[in-house]
């Protein structure tokens, strides 16, 4: 298993094909108190930097991009519920969506955790 | 960020803000702190204890001459030389088409009209009410004073710890004042002028203060275990759920006063009169005679939906607006402001929102949708 970043503050973590999309835990402290998650649909196709998610915060919407491109195989149906998930835990169970990877190669544009944290201390 | 921070003007609790750790974001060409341990948290404590809001960003003016509040009273419908000393009113700045360029605050100190306008409209305000009044009449942007709103159910408790003189040993302290009322006062000789008003639908007060003194006093505020510093997330949030609207959200100069719901604005003397700007277009739509009007409405599940959404009909054609929309701390639920046509209206009409190609249910509601917490006068 390994994870990646973008520098739009999502994560990726794969797993054979397979990539569970969230954002990062700068993202969340960024965004505060989140309210609503709105994931994409199981079955959806996603391109890399299609808009994959909405984030609503109690004042804001933000869209999360699809950090890599796939077809949505599950999503976190607990977000529903309980979106303050991404506040308290973004980059385990407050996870979004995962998908089968269509282009592995996009994964080398991404950042490894050292470079994110570096990219996120510049900011 | 979408303004360059480097040309951001600092306002004299900046580094103080900063301080506190708060998140500083543009607004109204200032540096603003949008929040400090998160806006949920501090709407919800602003609901139940008091905090603190710096609003110095807001233009607070004063208007000085004979016949001073009969020349307001040409471009605003407020009545203003009914105004007896130490009493505010709500009112509005019109165009003279009658659309709406800002809304204020208008205080009799006694001595003159004191002006507290938007931050973001302040510079055009003082254009248009220079133009538009007799030059005999002065008219002073005190652009060395601060503005701190300390709002919520125990602002007076708090506010009464400071220990705020009178101006003058036999006049009143600020806890004896009733919502829309204000005075002059001193703290440690420091001069401050206080109104109990404030824009979140608590209990709480304006205080004006000089801009040297402003740190020591927010920090004396801030000092007490009831008061806690808010950012302008929650004062949003806020001001959402006690019905009120924004300038340059929920209104701007393409509405007029009952389009806005704001038919209170419009008092009945001035009605009679109609000598104000726009009168007759103003008038012709009172009182309900508007084609669109401003409502609330109580959004279907979780999704907020977001000024710019668009409120369609039946076949999906857009019909109104969303001009104000999120998440409502103390209801759990969202809700919004909107424009939708006058026979759509009433409460309980079911209203269709439609966000990034999504079809939203909403209901109209009735405003504010948590009640007011004012410290009203008592009817005689």
């Amino acid at each position: 298993m390994s994870r990646y970043f973008t520098d739009e503050h999502e994560w990726v973590e794969v797993e054979g094909d397979t990539a569970t999309v969230g954002i990062t835990d700068y993202a969340q402290e960024q965004l505060g108190d989140i309210v609503f998650v709105e994931v994409p649909e199981v079955g959806t196709e996603l391109e890399q930097g299609d808009d994959a998610a909405v984030v609503e915060s109690v004042k804001a919407a933000s869209d999360v991009y699809a950090a890599v491109s796939g077809e949505v195989i599950e999503v976190n149906d607990a977000l529903e519920d309980e979106p303050g998930l991404v506040n308290s835990s973004a980059e385990e169970d407050g996870w979004f969506f995962r998908l089968t990877l269509s282009d592995k190669s996009e994964l080398d544009d991404l950042m490894d955790e050292k470079a994110y944290k570096a990219f996120v201390d510049n900011l | 960020m979408s303004e360059n921070s480097k040309n951001l003007k600092q306002l004299p609790l900046g580094d103080w803000h900063r301080g506190l750790g708060a998140r500083m974001v543009p607004f109204a060409g200032y540096e603003m702190p949008v929040q400090y341990e998160g806006v949920m948290a501090e709407h919800i404590w602003t609901r139940t204890e008091a905090g603190l809001f710096d609003v110095s960003h807001m233009g607070q003016l004063q208007l000085i001459g004979e016949g001073a509040a009969d020349a307001l009273e040409r471009i605003t419908p407020g009545n203003l030389s009914a105004l007896a000393p130490g009493k505010i009113r709500y009112t509005l700045l019109l165009a003279q088409d009658g659309g709406i360029l800002d809304d204020l605050m208008v205080t009799n100190t006694g001595h003159n009209l004191y002006l507290v306008v938007n931050g973001a409209t302040k510079h055009d305000d003082i254009a248009y009410l220079r133009e538009q009044l007799p030059d005999s009449l002065t008219l002073n942007h005190l652009e060395d004073a601060a503005l701190l709103a300390l709002q919520g159910p125990k602002a007076a408790e708090a506010l009464a710890k400071l220990g705020i003189d009178p101006f003058e040993p036999d006049w009143p302290v600020p806890t004896d004042l009733h919502f829309m009322e204000a005075g002059p006062f001193l703290w440690n000789g420091i001069p401050l002028g206080i109104s109990r008003s404030g824009y979140t639908g608590e209990d709480g007060f304006e205080i004006s203060v000089p801009a040297e003194h402003a740190v020591t006093l927010a920090a004396a505020l801030t000092e007490l275990e009831e008061v806690r510093p808010i950012g302008l997330g929650a004062r949003d949030s806020l001001r959402l759920e006690a019905g009120l609207p924004l300038y340059g959200h929920d209104m701007n100069a393409d509405i007029l006063p009952v389009e806005a719901n704001l038919n209170f604005a419009l008092s009945k003397a001035r009605r009679e009169e109609g000598n104000f700007a726009g009168a007759e277009r103003v008038l012709a739509q009172y009182p309900d005679k508007a084609a669109k009007k401003r409502i609330g409405l109580f959004v279907d599940g979780r999704q907020p939906v977001r000024e710019g959404a668009t409120v369609v009909d039946a076949a999906g054609e857009t019909i109104g607006t969303v001009t104000s929309g999120g998440f409502s701390p103390t209801l759990q639920r969202p809700i919004a402001m909107a424009y939708v046509p006058t026979d759509m209206s009433a409460t309980g009409t079911a209203i269709t929102v439609e966000q990034r190609g999504k079809k939203i249910a909403c209901t109209v509601a009735d405003m504010p949708f948590v009640p007011h917490n004012y410290h009203r006068k008592p009817k005689p």
